[in-house]
């Protein structure tokens, strides 16, 4: 297995140097030093008192936490509890009713889901959602797309950069699929894939868009206890080429195992954060897992 | 890993086709097209000639008919069957372009004094018309999804019709006459005259073929994958990093550009034009030929384009007992459309890549 090309070291120390070359943009009243981390330069993400409700469900509510850089961070709690709604709030599918998100110290409450995307953070679904009737490896082409600048005119007319584009789109999208251990199913439409080729086809199109944070959402989902461990070594290796991952996961084993550290939610709250060993020996975790009532605990 | 991994493998005659060394295509291709540019002598095949030109309509006028309602076909392939936005006003940008035409070229025009352009001067500044009002449309309009996107098209059709009957520049039922035919002459004779449809038949049959080569380059390309990710799923598309809503734009320019090219065509052959050419029926009859014919894929449109103009242009003329077969090609017409949607709901040719826009309701209201 080949690792892709993620990160070059100069791409990295670009990152690095972002939020102190570009200070982040004010939001609303707040000035642009308040805004900005004060944890440290390792923090790849902020999530700042977010609530985010819908009408009168309260999906989270005032949850804080944040990311370093190079981790693998678990995102966990029962169902419903709000898990996949703070992916939508970083992805901006969703905009918070109130609080703040920063990604490398700049606000991204307001942009655009696709602009977001470039900006570094990719995502997976809980219900796969490929292009059905495109092939595996047009799937991940999408992806790659991101960070192409090929123009309408330049496709219609064969430019030079359309031939470029498209040939190190295509190399690195094979590269994508070899690494996630789909290469075969390159040409097969994906609808046709198997239930777990198409998660790792997800996947494989999230790390696409070239990013610095990959949130999973649920990929070991319906996978059996070897699929699992196979899913568990390619987000090591995914880690490993220097991407963050945030992974909701509900196997509290695959989540122990690959996590550095995890924040638990139930019913939009945040009721706990810290490693691994820390989490499981909450007894709020507990409670939560076991649908006691926090204060019976 | 195979070089044509990204190729869609299907079965059928488009499979055996995509197989073939690229010497067998190139040769079956350019069969193929010097048959097409063969074909206003169809008449003189033996046995089958006389059964498959027109009677009511001399042959070559019925190919140039053909012709652009094949190019209408293509550009709203473009819209429907790729970006998967459901026009339903896209006779609209054909008449943009006849009308623009016509403005910059008919000495009935207020412009004309000003102007007094020539058929092939006003080419261009008409696309360019077309191509604006594609854009000036879909801006506001392409935030809205399925349904309520149809009914805003469906309303710009009619705005540019009722303006074209009751707008003096417009000049309505009187419309714009001795609009010039396009240039070029051959022994001392123009090439475009008024009684040979052939040479109109051909200029058709270029742009077509013109017109093929762009989308498909386009389809081939990110621009292709984005047009089909935002029919699949707009919103993964979205997080996916694809600029839905630029992509969207571009699908309505390049349709509106395709739409206008046929009405320059149809208003340089033509030479009149008037607020009865764009009824309501035309744009309807072209997305039933997209969907008839397959919508997603070229070969389908080009064979439903041919259909809604090949099938009333060959009942005309031709009577059952004391009937007139004309009188009724509606009726005829969309007996054959249940027909087909009954047997072949997918359309004659369907896409390897089917189309869902017509089917797929639940995504209709977004979430903010
Ligand atoms: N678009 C929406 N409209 C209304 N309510 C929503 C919407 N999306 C989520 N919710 C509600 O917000 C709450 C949190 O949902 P969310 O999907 O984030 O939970 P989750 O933690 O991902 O759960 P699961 O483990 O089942 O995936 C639920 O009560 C859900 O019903
Ligand atoms: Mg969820």
């Amino acid at each position: 297995m080949s690792e892709p090309h993620q990160k070059t070291p100069e791409e990295l120390d670009r990152e690095n140097a972002r939020p102190v070359d570009q200070p982040a943009p004010t939001g609303g009243s707040a000035s642009a030093p308040a805004t900005r981390s004060v944890s440290g330069d390792d923090v790849l993400l902020e999530v700042d008192h977010v609530t985010l409700r819908f009408g009168g469900v309260v999906a989270l509510n005032d949850v804080s936490f944040s990311l370093r850089k190079g981790e693998i961070f678990g995102l966990i709690g029962p169902n419903g509890a709000g898990k996949t709604t703070c992916f939508n709030a970083m992805t901006g599918v969703y905009r918070p009713t109130e609080g703040a998100i920063r990604f490398q110290g700049e606000s991204i409450v307001g942009k655009k889901k696709h602009q977001i995307t470039r900006g570094g953070i990719a995502r997976t679904f809980q219900n796969v959602r490929l292009f059905p009737e495109m092939t595996a490896l047009e799937n991940v082409m999408v992806g790659a797309d991101a960070h192409h600048k090929t123009s309408v005119i330049s496709a219609l007319f064969r430019l030079p950069r359309f031939w470029r584009e498209e040939k190190s789109g295509r190399e690195r999208s094979l590269e994508l699929l070899r690494f996630v251990g789909i290469a075969h199913r390159a040409g097969d439409v994906s609808r046709n894939l198997s239930y777990g080729e198409q998660r790792r086809l997800e996947i494989a199109r999230a790390l696409a868009t070239n990013p610095t944070l990959l949130c999973l959402d649920e990929p070991a989902a319906g996978f059996n206890p070897a699929e699992k461990e196979d899913l568990l070594q390619l987000i090591r290796r995914i880690r490993d080429t220097g991407v963050t991952v945030l992974l909701i996961e509900h196997d509290m084993r695959l989540v122990m195992g690959v996590t550095d550290r995890i924040v638990v939610l139930e019913f939009g709250k945040k009721i706990a954060e810290g490693t691994p060993a820390e989490v499981r020996d909450n007894p709020a975790v507990i409670a939560a897992y076991l649908g006691v009532p926090t204060d019976a605990a | 890993m195979s070089e044509k991994a990204s190729f869609r493998t299907s079965g059928g005659v488009r499979g055996w086709f995509g197989r073939q060394p690229w010497y067998v295509r190139a040769v079956l291709i350019l069969f193929f097209t010097v048959l097409a540019y063969l074909l206003p002598y169809a008449g003189d095949v033996p046995l089958i000639g006389p059964q498959i030109i027109t009677e009511g309509i001399d042959w070559p006028s019925a190919l140039f008919n053909m012709s652009y309602y094949v190019l209408l076909a293509l550009g709203l392939n473009v819209v429907v069957g790729y970006a998967g936005l459901l026009d339903l006003g896209y006779v609209g940008f054909f008449a943009v372009g006849a009308y623009g035409t016509a403005l910059l070229t008919s000495p009935d025009s207020v412009i004309y004094a000003d102007t007094g352009w020539k058929w092939l001067m006003a080419v261009p500044a008409a696309l360019v018309l077309t191509m604006l009002a594609g854009v000036i449309l879909g801006w506001p309009t392409l935030r809205l999804r399925g349904d309520y996107l149809a009914i805003v098209t469906l309303g710009f059709a009619e705005i540019i019709r009722i303006v074209a009957t009751s707008t003096t520049t417009l000049r309505g039922d009187r419309g714009f006459a001795s609009i010039p035919h396009p240039p070029g002459s051959w022994n001392g004779e123009p090439i475009f005259g008024v009684t040979d449809a052939i040479p109109y038949f051909w200029l058709g049959l270029t742009v077509i073929i013109l017109v093929i080569l762009g989308v498909r380059n386009l389809d081939r390309s990110r621009v292709g994958r984005s047009w089909l990710a935002i029919r699949e799923d707009e919103e993964a598309a979205e997080v996916m990093g694809v600029r839905t809503f630029k992509y969207k734009l571009w699908a309505f320019a390049i349709g509106a550009f395709i739409g206008g090219l046929g009405g320059v065509l149809f208003a340089g052959e033509q030479s009149f034009i008037n607020s009865q050419t764009f009824v309501l029926q035309f744009s309807i009859l072209v997305l039933a030929g997209v969907v008839m014919g397959g919508s997603g894929n070229m070969a389908g449109a080009i064979l439903g384009g041919v259909l809604i103009s090949y099938i009333p242009d060959r009942l005309r003329g031709l009577s059952f007992g004391d009937t007139d077969l004309y009188e009724y090609r509606f009726a005829i017409f969309g007996a054959a459309i249940i027909l087909i949607m009954v047997l072949r709901p997918q359309g004659l040719i369907p896409s390897r890549r089917r189309a869902m826009e017509l089917k797929d309701r639940e995504k209709e209201v977004a979430p903010l």
